[in-house]
């Protein structure tokens, strides 16, 4: 499967729903959704990458784009992955020092709310 | 000789065929299936890097890559045909590199990366080798024609191994991750202004970061830039034959 994505609002936050690959061919759409989130008006996104079966630097950047874009709103990007070969590449860039990650949507959840 | 040669019009969409490839091919080199993932993702950064690369300076030559199994490793040979030093940004100057000031190697706060600070190169986790840091004006390695180049060819560099890479970004030809052009068309679409302005914001990640991923997946990395190209070679254990 190339890429499949997905997005819903849950408790004022928008879940962007990743299945498949995430690489330099797919990663732009992405992107594209990311920025489209963030032009309506969604500031805060949690985007599910349990069905991401890659990613690669390509798909990094584009989350980091997605984070600044938020961040500039005053807004977050909070990551829900558990797999451990999606997770490596986080831990070889050191962007788990970036990146909130969460086990679960509802998890990603609590974390902003307790920041209030 | 290689056991498996490919070579493929740099178009992204191609990228992911040389993956699959490389990793039926390891698979058949008894590569032990936990090092599949690391050599899947290896060959994809330096694939995706070698197809942006032409598709800024030769789009009509093909990315090569040569896969090979021989006293008990398997090897992966990537190789482009941009010369050493060929500017990672547009021919203009210009464009798509420039993106929110990205600069010559640095690292995640030059990029502009939310929450850090660090003034080298990227930080990377446990994994790479000897902890060795791939990135920043700091790191220790060779510079073109440098006292401490390893085996520097006239006109070139052979760098071998982490921590040398990363941080010269203006000798090998690097990527901005995240901010290729729309995947499949192969065209560059959208307004310039739009364009610009999504670039100032986004602004991706280091221009090396590509690099230092496969430098800390493959334990044996060799980097070579010369006036005809780079070459990115690879190589993991692999068991000998049953």
């Amino acid at each position: 499967m190339d890429l499949k994505l997905d997005h819903h609002t849950k408790d004022g936050s928008e879940v962007v729903d990743v299945e498949g690959e995430i690489d330099v061919y797919t990663a732009p759409r992405l992107r594209e959704l990311l920025i489209e989130l963030v032009n309506k008006g969604h500031f805060r996104l949690v985007v599910n990458m349990e069905k991401v079966e890659f990613l690669d630097s390509t798909g990094l950047g584009v989350l980091v784009g997605g984070l600044k874009r938020v961040r500039a709103h005053d807004g977050s990007l909070d990551l829900v992955c558990t797999q451990e070969r999606i997770l490596k590449i986080f831990r070889i860039t050191g962007l788990t020092k970036v990146f909130g990650i969460h086990d679960t949507v509802d998890e990603a959840m609590e974390a902003r709310k307790s920041e209030k | 000789m290689a056991t498996v040669e490919l070579s493929f019009t740099p178009l992204p969409a191609h990228v992911r065929t040389a993956r699959l490839v490389a990793t039926a091919v390891a698979r058949r080199s008894r590569v032990e299936e936990s090092l599949l993932d690391e050599v899947r993702l290896a060959v994809g950064e330096a694939c995706s890097r070698a197809v942006e690369a032409h598709r800024m300076h030769c789009p009509t030559e093909p990315v090569r890559i040569a896969l090979s199994d021989r006293d008990g490793r398997f090897e992966v040979v990537v190789s482009d045909t941009v010369p050493s030093g060929a500017d990672a940004r547009t021919p203009s100057g210009q464009g798509e590199r420039d993106r929110a000031g990205i600069g010559q190697g640095g690292g995640y706060a030059a990029a502009g990366v939310p929450g850090t600070s660090d003034p080298g190169g990227p930080q990377p986790g446990k994994d790479l080798p000897g902890g060795a840091q791939p990135g920043g004006p700091e790191s220790a390695g060779a510079q073109p024609g440098g006292p401490e180049s390893a085996g520097a060819e006239p006109g070139g560099a052979e760098v071998r191994g982490a921590a040398s890479t990363a941080g010269n970004a203006g000798m090998v030809p690097g990527v901005v991750p995240g901010e290729t052009d729309p995947g499949g068309s192969g065209t560059d679409t959208g307004s310039a202004g739009g364009a610009a302005a999504d670039s100032a914001v986004d602004g991706g990640l280091p221009a090396d970061i590509g690099l230092a991923v496969i430098e800390g997946l493959a334990e044996d990395v060799h980097i070579s830039a010369t006036s005809r190209g780079v070459t990115i070679r690879m190589s993991w254990p692999a068991k000998p034959p049953a």
